[in-house]
């Protein structure tokens, strides 16, 4: 029974799977991109990144998912993600104060505008996408240890 | 003034299921409630009668739109009450495994 | 506006039903309902950015507690001082209630909000930042503060599950050491 467990869900989830979970993960990215110019921003898209994860991890188990983003990946990807954030805003010391918006600021509807708000948003994406599957994987993997000992 | 109402009656619902049940699951699902609760009356509070999204456009020049400083607060709150209801779902998970039920007038050691 | 009453209605009978039900994987999809309702809301009063994030959010939240509830619900039922607990609840929410709406005669009206702030915000934030999203120019330059300030509770909460769920160094009669460290 825990071994059907651990292998995943039927053939036609995995047939589906395979097709859509690197749309999600794209459409993800395109969200934190567009933060600054459409609904959106770094904290929908990073949720959205970690639930493509989550997908594939529901459909074919635990060893496939674990082998696309393994656990050292997760978490060098979270810490990447805070002190990316913290060194943007230390920088705009050179500046004048605390968070200062230093680069220059483009015209208004295109992609490379906005100054240091596209970086904020990969940035996030990246802490709360690795965070949130993280705290995923390791809730359903106390689970399997207690079916195996049953 | 009634639609404060039916958001302040939303929040009793859940508060009513924090106090009375006897199921740790049910109680977090309480706290869920609530907190959808607070975070629907934040973004009513800053709603304008025929306003826009606070999204500006290209082509056309929009002069009404409604308030955009508790969206963004609610945005955050969003996130932060996930992670503590993950939290939450971790302890009575453990609680679990030491007990062996979900019913918290089992729940008695104060110690271990 | 009467969408917007509909859908709070079904959100109070979705709480309602959620509450009642003996089996918890009923509760949880209801609540799940709750949720959904909550993201039209959003829609419907002009915040999409929030809508997003909530619908996204309340699907993962919804996963996590079904992954935790599965295979464990064991009904249950009252037993003993019923009705005083009843009572006494009761008696409480009908307090808070009274309260309340004596302190919401001093918001302003449902749609006229006062926004002193706010006005600031909308002319100048183009000119000041770039960004056509206002809501993203609030939370990543006017409030960034705000922002720092969640990405460290998230970093906490994360820290938190993974050292509850830990297990080093417990060992029983029969039992092997599992390490289960990250």
């Amino acid at each position: 029974m825990s071994k059907e467990h651990d292998k995943g869900m039927s053939l036609i989830v995995k047939v589906i799977t395979r097709l859509t979970v690197g749309l999600i993960l794209l459409y993800g990215i395109y969200i934190v991109l567009h933060g600054h110019v459409s609904p959106g921003g770094g904290f929908a898209g990073g949720v959205i990144i970690a639930l493509s994860f989550v997908h594939l991890f529901l459909a074919y188990g635990k060893d496939v998912a674990l082998k696309k983003l393994p656990k050292t990946a997760m978490s060098f990807f979270e810490s990447m993600g805070a002190i990316l954030f913290l060194s943007i805003a230390l920088l705009g010391f050179t500046g004048g104060y605390f968070f200062l918006n230093f680069i220059s600021k483009g015209e208004p509807f295109r992609l490379f505008s906005a100054g240091i708000i596209p970086l904020c948003n990969i940035a996030i994406s990246l802490k709360v996408g690795a965070g949130l599957f993280a705290i995923f994987v390791v809730l359903v993997l106390l689970k399997f240890e207690w079916e195996k000992k049953e | 003034m009634i639609i404060y109402l039916l958001c302040l009656i939303l929040f009793c619902c859940g508060l009513y299921c924090i106090l009375r049940k006897r199921n740790i699951i049910k109680i977090i699902l309480g706290i869920i409630i609530a907190e959808y609760a607070v975070n629907l009356f934040f973004i009513l509070v800053a709603y304008r009668m025929e306003g826009r999204s606070p999204i500006l456009s290209s082509e056309v020049e929009i002069v009404n739109m409604v308030d955009p400083l508790p969206q963004a607060l609610v945005l955050t709150a969003i996130v932060i009450g996930l992670a503590t209801t993950a939290l939450l779902v971790a302890l009575a998970m453990r609680i679990y495994e030491k007990y062996k039920t979900f019913d918290i007038t089992k729940i008695k050691e104060l110690r271990g | 506006m009467i969408e917007l009453y509909v859908l709070l209605i079904f959100m109070i009978i979705g709480a309602i039903v959620a509450i009642e039900m003996k089996d918890l994987l009923s509760s949880v999809i209801a609540v799940g309902a709750v949720g959904l309702g909550l993201s039209i809301v959003l829609l419907i009063l002009k915040a999409p950015d929030v809508a997003i994030t909530q619908l996204v959010v309340e699907i993962l939240c919804l996963i996590i507690l079904i992954r935790a509830t599965l295979k464990k619900d064991l009904p249950f039922s009252t037993t003993g001082r019923w009705l005083l607990n009843s009572l006494i609840t009761t008696g409480f929410i009908v307090v808070f209630l009274f309260v309340a709406i004596k302190a919401f005669k001093d918001l302003p009206e449902f749609g006229y909000p006062i926004m002193r702030v706010a006005n600031t915000y909308l002319k100048e934030g183009l000119v000041k930042t770039g960004a056509s999203n206002l809501v993203a120019s609030v939370i990543l330059d006017f409030r960034a503060y705000d922002t720092l300030g969640e990405a460290t509770v998230l970093f906490t909460a994360v820290i938190g599950v993974l050292a509850i769920i830990r297990r080093i160094g417990r060992k029983k009669k029969d039992e092997v050491v599992e390490e289960d460290d990250e």
